[in-house]
């Protein structure tokens, strides 16, 4: 049997596979239906420092090979999820990520402040959500204020930090020597890509904000594109992800150098995805001899 | 909510209409038995396969003794249509139960006198919760709306105490809204599951006769656990998951 464990900036994760943020509520919503201990973590759904309530009109578009979401950023603020999600989230049995999104970087760091002092293991900093008008994307375009937010929670969070990513960024080679410069644990990368529907009997845009993030296995080869540009831009670990479906994508990513996956619009289509994926590369470890991740990390950039 | 996921045997598959199709599959597990007015993602399909996202759908009827669960469901588009062919003896695979639901032994001990009311196929999920209402010592009335021909009414028969019945096409029934038919002050709540339009309409009902009413909402939905919250509704008590806080809202809470 292979050893899927992944070491991660000092963590032990059970598996390579993490579920996304924004896809798997604080994990307990999948308690039942899979057995999550076998993940590598999970990383909750975006919080902001205060909350809010979300986009009006649709969030939700299906497109041929991919979903369409404008949700954004429903959260119920930093303090309502310590006090009432975080507890279960940690009964989960794995490594508790925590989502942080921010209209300013003072948001950002008193959001950071306050879960590294609730008990964490990774905190995940949103600066790639499509889907509000301030905050989120707007750290995440430039690698200059990137940079500027990143080195301002780096000061103040004592979990590692990893930083995610939007496929929005001017460029991503850039945009992650930046994020390393400033202070990142690691990159995880990407968000969802901005993205467009028309309504022809409406004839207006689907979504009120006109754009919105699609995800799935439509992009799942530029992301892969992004991991290995990533992968070729630091020294720190990689987490990628974008429409990861099976073991064998996830083995892509895997091979183009990525530490570990996340997996987040598959939970939708299949709510064992997770796990099955998890079992998918397993299996293919065996079936070619291969005993641990490490001996297949970035084997393809050789 | 004791959702779990799993693959289901077909049993049968019949036409009640031309755009209704009635599908009954053999539920596994005891331990987690869906009640009235909770649904099931369905998929009849790959991961990989289009429709993205599997379908919600309402338990029409579940039978205790056998594991028989049924759905009636309206013909849409492409995942509608891919549930459509499949066959006795054919496996798909589910998510479920989730929701909510109505507690109907609830309802029936602190109720006396119920209606019913139901629009196309919004009164899919009507029958099993008529159903358990009955078992529970409370006979509902039903009253249902249709664009043009009924169906499915027969199967209330056994369960409901009166059976009110109106078309917009005059085919059958009362000639008109469904809304025509009910008075309000007549019943101690009244339940209700339909197009929205309907629902407000009899929200608005039982509002100005002073009487409870649930209503249980439809929306878009990707994960149907309450996780990913495509389907919120703005609630006068804050944002709720049709999925998990919902589908059934008190009419007050969702309606103005």
């Amino acid at each position: 049997m292979a050893d899927l464990h992944v070491d991660l900036l000092g963590k032990r994760l059970a598996g390579p596979v993490i579920a996304a943020s924004g896809t798997f509520g604080f994990g307990p919503e999948y308690a039942e239906i899979e057995d999550l201990r076998l993940l590598g973590g999970i990383s909750g759904k975006g919080l902001t420092l205060h909350g809010q309530p979300g986009n009006e009109g649709e969030r939700l578009y299906e497109t041929p090979a991919g979903l369409m979401n404008s949700i954004g950023l429903q959260n119920p603020g930093v303090q309502h999820f310590i006090d009432n999600e975080l507890p279960a989230m940690r009964r989960c049995g794995t490594t508790v990520w925590a989502n942080l999104g921010g209209h300013t970087i003072e948001e950002n760091v008193e959001g950071v402040q306050m879960l590294c002092a609730a008990g964490i293991d990774f905190l995940e900093l949103n600066i790639s959500c499509p889907n509000v008008k301030q905050g989120g994307l707007a750290f995440g375009i430039r690698a200059a204020d990137a940079s500027e937010v990143v080195s301002a929670v780096r000061k103040v969070c004592t979990v590692p930090l990893v930083v995610k990513l939007s496929p929005q960024a001017e460029s991503i080679p850039e945009m992650c020597k930046a994020v390393e410069a400033a202070g990142a644990d690691a990159i995880s990368l990407c968000n969802t890509f901005q993205a467009c529907a028309i309504d022809l009997e409406q004839r207006r845009p689907v979504f009120n904000n006109t754009f919105a993030g699609l995800s799935g296995p439509a992009v799942r080869p530029i992301a892969l594109r992004m991991v290995w540009q990533a992968v070729g831009a630091v020294q720190i670990p990689v987490v990628g992800l974008g429409g990861i479906l099976t073991g064998r994508d996830a083995m892509e990513f895997i091979m183009a150098g990525a530490a570990a996956v996340q997996v987040g619009t598959a939970n939708f289509l299949d709510p064992q995805a997770c796990v099955r994926i998890t079992q998918e590369i397993g299996a293919w470890m065996d079936a070619h001899g291969v005993a641990t991740l490490d001996e297949i990390r970035g084997c393809a950039r050789a | 909510m004791n959702a779990i996921s799993c693959k289901l045997q077909v049993l049968a598959q019949d036409a009640p209409a031309p755009d209704i199709r009635r599908l009954v599959v053999q539920w596994q597990d005891p331990r987690h038995e869906p009640h009235a007015g909770q649904f099931y993602m369905l998929r009849a399909w790959a991961p990989e396969a289009t429709p993205v996202l599997s379908r919600p759908i309402s338990v029409h009827d579940f039978d205790g003794q056998t594991g028989a669960l049924t759905f009636l469901y309206q013909l849409k588009g492409e995942g509608t249509h891919k549930l459509a062919a499949l066959r006795p003896g054919d496996v798909l695979t589910v998510t479920g139960p989730c929701g909510n639901g109505f507690d109907a032994a609830a309802l029936a001990q602190r109720y006396k006198r119920i209606a019913v009311v139901g629009g196309g196929i919004g009164t899919a999920p009507l029958l099993l919760l008529c159903k358990q209402l009955c078992r529970a010592g409370v006979r509902a009335d039903l009253y249902a709306g249709f664009r043009d021909e009924p169906y499915g009414l027969e199967a209330f028969v056994p369960w409901c105490h009166t059976i009110h019945l109106a078309t917009d096409s005059g085919a059958q029934g009362h000639h008109g809204l469904v809304t025509d038919l009910l008075d309000a002050a007549r019943y101690d709540i009244v339940l209700t599951c339909g197009p929205m339009v309907m629902m407000r309409g009899v929200a608005k009902l039982c509002a100005a006769a002073g009487k409870p009413c649930l209503a249980s909402l439809e929306k878009k939905m990707a994960c149907g656990l309450g996780a990913c919250l495509g389907c919120t509704c703005h609630t006068k008590v804050g944002p709720k998951t049709v999925c998990k806080d919902g589908p059934v809202f008190a009419a007050e809470e969702v309606f103005d």
